[in-house]
């Protein structure tokens, strides 16, 4: 499964993606984490710790998400980018859009 | 080589894992070959089967690799209409961060060393310099 789901201690769910973030799971993730906030969740950590490729599509779902999160008083924060994946976020300017940390941990303790 | 691709999202990663690996060793340095050319040859078939392709299987885009002795050179061509990519707003303005799309085209100008369309719009052409 390329998505997995779950809520540490304090409530936060924590996403993990396992390899890659593109135009043809993108839906999938939306609708993992959208039945989350459905379900009463605010505060999301996606984790790229494992991830080795995103696309355009990907990155815009992200925005996406983050939009509808905060529309409903929540917090989404991405965690754990590789060198390509950061040079990304930077040449897109999506890294001034987004709270980023080196580990999902760190991302966790900033809430 | 060249590469006949349904236009179907689902088969991108499988045909940029085939051109990829199909190039010689040394050809592009690791991280190009990681990162520049999967990204930007990524970007440019999912336009072609979203846009020109409107990811229908049965319409086809044609990618061709093209290796000189410094240089690949990537074309890739869907059976769509074309469009001018100079109408595309830039996606790095304050006023379009937001937007869910509009990244593709600007991520793969960025990443390759020059990108050329053909005269209708719906050829791209993308180059990346040996290193």
């Amino acid at each position: 499964m390329t998505f997995s789901l779950k809520k540490d201690k304090s409530g936060v769910v924590v996403v993990g993606v396992d390899g890659q973030l593109i135009v043809g799971n993108r839906q999938e993730l939306k609708q993992k984490v959208l039945e989350s906030l459905d379900g009463g969740a605010k505060k999301f950590v996606v984790d790229f710790s494992k991830t080795g490729y995103i696309d355009s599509s990907g990155l815009g779902v992200l925005v996406s998400l983050s939009k509808k999160i905060r529309e409903q008083g929540g917090e989404l924060r991405l965690a754990g980018l590789n060198e390509d994946l950061q040079t990304l976020f930077e040449l897109t300017k999506l890294d001034t859009l987004f709270a980023i940390t080196r580990t999902a941990d760190e991302a966790l303790a900033a809430f | 080589m060249s590469l006949d691709v349904p236009s179907d999202l689902g088969v991108v990663g499988e045909a940029v894992e085939l051109v990829a690996s199909a190039l010689p060793a040394g050809t592009l340095s690791p991280r190009r070959l990681r990162f520049n050319l999967r990204t930007a040859l990524a970007e440019a078939l999912a336009n072609a089967i979203m846009y020109g392709g409107r990811d229908d299987p049965a319409r086809i885009v044609r990618v061709r690799v093209e290796l000189g002795r410094d240089v690949v050179r990537i074309h890739v061509t869907d059976e769509g209409d074309g469009f001018d990519p100079s109408t595309l707003p830039d996606p790095t303005r304050p006023e379009n961060l937001e937007r869910e799309a509009g990244r593709g085209l600007f991520v793969l100008r960025h990443l390759v060393d020059h990108v050329a369309f053909n005269e209708k719009g719906n050829g791209i052409c993308l180059t990346l310099r040996a290193g």
